[in-house]
């Protein structure tokens, strides 16, 4: 992907530029309860996404990016309700999915697709895949003679051939079977995919193949990707834009290269300092910040700011109020009280605050 | 270089199935040396698990293992049971992905650590093995290591976890640690806590380290040396940079390449096209050659030898030669 050819790159457009939203989540929460005793009675809620507001614009590839447990493929899930959002709408042009009845939800599920992380397990075992690939057509109508003949099309497309369409999911490898998803998801010629961790039960020399895939699909068919995933390498190359998530929340939204070259929030500047990169002397000269503890449960988030309790650079504010997600520049928010500033490091913060960090470097 | 610590040669490791032979590492010949930190690379099913298991006699009952595995001149495939339980935990220790299913989930961390002490030298005390479980996951970074020495592996989170693991390898200083997948099922943050510390401990005991990964970013940032696996077989061994900047291997080559980088220098990806071979049917000579863009006559006739190409740098490619030339055209 070239920088000229991503409507966010230049800095210079604006969001408007790029035509109106296709998809506007506002508010959306999602709590699923945690019951106990006799009664099964309600004594606390996993607050799992807690008032997350994002838009995706046509043709654009929305990365989603968080440490398990952040609420990335919940939120991805309740977009087309597969779970049910507790609270928040999702609207789909002018049309909220979450109000939308049964048998209008499952129209709109045609435009709104999704691809799993585990191709072994979002494939039915006892169909071919002829049948799998046919299924949603089945489902929405589609005469059975294009149907059958879309599907040789669509295997074609992604790397199969005609005659595996007899095939079982079995017979398989991970990554043919994750372009047997793809397949699925392209039958109803939806809008929008939203594609949960694809490639991460994939080897890396199959990684590669099934990211070019989706690149030109995306391409050829005009397609708005949601693509959520862990590996902070893999979203910064299919991505427009990045949303960070932390417990349940976004922490910071921005187009690719100002999210990765200027982070402006603590957690994203210590989430790209942990990734180790393939690149030994970078690797040798690089400080990096190491954030002490664990993720905390999302049953029983932090007050204020959910980052504070692992944050190198918090204050006392940051335990009391909870940040608003804000624009700090064009299309680049952030959810924090004292974001960083254009080049300024962690490690000049916690100079500033006359704090220690634990940083680690090799020379 | 002092004498290797650990000297593989020509180690043969198959699975006997229903279907046949599984040949699952072969020709495995390689060393480690004292305080080094030895990377062995490649995606599963390339053999690099079933090697240490090998050299540790922690292999299923259906294998069969060939070849020489010697530790400071002992050979580790011929001892006696009783002599290879002494080793293992001892001399050699390993470290698994999983934390949760290598420790005993209904005994507390901390008497796990004791056993480990203890069975290996009986002379040391109850009271004693205790204090030092402690010290040791105080060490690793564990907080309140008083109190969550008498907790138990469920109590713990998974990095808490995998740092008693540590504890429990370094408990007997071995000379060798053996690290397999040490931080996959950790996320980033937690796997650079975790590497943190192995790192430290490894250099503070000075123990030689053998690290298998998929992960060619952790290779890059802790060892000193590489391995890159491919189908049962070693593909390539040189130090990092020999690997990173000087490969001499198509495999590894196309493997940096098909990677995407966290600075976004890559514009296209280059994937490997194709999928790694059946090993119960694996593909004349080269493994790789159905895959490889530099695949000729050659490499279908017979296995490529490894073949020097520099100081501590090996290669196993039928066209190391002509490799040079190849990629300036190509490219």
């Amino acid at each position: 992907m070239t920088a000229a050819t991503t409507p966010f790159d230049s800095g210079a457009l604006s969001e408007t530029d790029a035509g109106e939203p296709l998809l506007r989540i506002r508010d959306l929460v999602k709590e699923f309860p945690i019951r106990a005793g006799v009664f099964r009675r309600q004594v606390g809620a996993v607050k799992a996404v807690s008032g997350v507001s994002l838009d995706l614009y046509p043709h654009e590839t929305l990365g989603i990016v968080g440490e398990s447990g952040c609420g990335k493929s919940t939120l991805g899930r309740s977009l087309l309700r597969l779970v049910e959002p507790t609270s928040g709408s999702v609207l789909f042009g002018s049309e909220d999915v979450t109000t939308a009845s049964k048998g209008r939800l499952r129209e709109l599920r045609s435009d709104l697709q999704m691809v799993f992380q585990d191709p072994y397990a979002s494939l039915n075992p006892r169909l071919p895949i002829r049948d799998i690939i046919g299924e949603p057509m089945v489902i929405h109508g589609v005469p059975k003679a294009e149907a059958r003949e879309r599907v040789g099309e669509l295997l074609k497309r992604v790397g199969l051939l005609p005659e595996h369409g007899n095939r079982y999911p079995h017979e398989f490898s991970g990554g043919q079977r994750q372009r047997v998803g793809i397949a699925r998801s392209l039958a109803l010629r939806p809008k929008v995919i939203i594609l949960d961790e694809p490639v991460s039960a994939l080897d890396v020399s199959i990684q590669a193949q099934v990211l070019n895939l989706l690149d030109e699909i995306q391409d050829e068919h005009n397609l708005s990707f949601m693509f959520i995933a862990h590996d902070l390498s893999v979203v910064r190359h299919t991505s427009d834009r990045v949303a960070v998530m932390y417990l349940g929340r976004i922490v910071e939204v921005a187009d690719k290269d100002a999210l990765y070259e200027n982070p402006a929030h603590p957690y994203t500047q210590s989430l790209l300092s942990a990734v180790p990169v393939a690149d030994p002397r970078r690797e040798r000269s690089r400080q990096r910040i190491i954030l002490q503890g664990d993720v905390p449960s999302p049953a029983n988030p932090p007050s204020g700011c959910r980052f504070h309790s692992r944050c190198p650079v918090v204050q006392d504010k940051c335990r009391t109020d909870v940040p608003e997600l804000a624009d700090i520049g064009v299309g680049h928010q952030v959810s924090c009280h004292f974001p960083l500033q254009t080049g300024e490091t962690l490690l000049h913060r916690l100079n500033e605050l006359g704090r220690k960090a634990f940083i680690s470097s090799k020379s | 270089m002092s004498d290797a610590l650990l000297t593989v040669d020509h180690l043969n490791v198959g699975f006997a199935t229903k279907a046949g032979i599984v040949q699952a590492a072969t020709d495995i010949t390689f060393e480690i040396y004292p305080g080094e930190v030895l990377a062995v690379v490649g995606e599963s099913g390339s053999g690099k698990s079933v090697t240490a298991l090998a050299l540790m006699r922690l292999h299923p009952d259906n294998t069969i293992v060939t070849g020489d595995v010697r530790f400071e001149g002992r050979d580790l495939l011929n001892m006696s049971d009783r002599e290879m339980r002494a080793t293992r935990g001892n001399d050699i220790a390993m470290i698994f992905q999983d934390p949760m299913t290598a420790m005993n989930p209904v005994f507390a961390v901390g008497d796990q650590i004791v056993e480990t002490i203890r069975v290996h030298d009986s002379s040391v005390s109850k009271q004693e093995a205790w204090t030092k479980s402690v010290d040791l996951l105080k060490l690793v970074g564990v907080p309140e290591p008083k109190q969550r020495a008498s907790q138990y592996p469920h109590e713990y989170s998974g990095g808490m976890r995998q740092r008693a693991m540590i504890a429990m390898a370094i408990a007997n200083d071995p000379k060798l640690l053996i690290a397999d997948e040490p931080t996959t099922a950790l996320d980033v943050t937690v796997q650079a806590q975790v590497m943190e510390v192995l790192n430290e401990v490894q250099a503070e005991t000075g123990s030689a380290m053998m690290l298998i990964t998929h992960d060619l970013g952790l290779v890059a940032g802790s060892a000193d040396r590489v391995q890159v696996m491919y189908a049962s077989r070693l593909m390539e061994t040189g130090t990092i940079d020999q690997i990173f900047y000087e490969s001499q291997n198509p495999y590894t080559m196309a493997l940096l390449d098909s990677i995407p980088d966290l600075d976004g220098l890559k514009e296209q990806l280059e994937p490997i096209p194709g999928n790694p071979p059946s090993l119960l049917n694996p593909p004349s000579g080269c493994a790789f050659r159905p895959r490889c863009a530099f695949a000729a006559d050659v490499c279908a006739a017979e296995v490529p030898v490894r073949v020097r190409v520099g100081d501590q740098h090996e290669s196993r490619c039928a066209r190391t030669h002509e490799l040079e030339t190849l990629v300036g055209v190509t490219s």
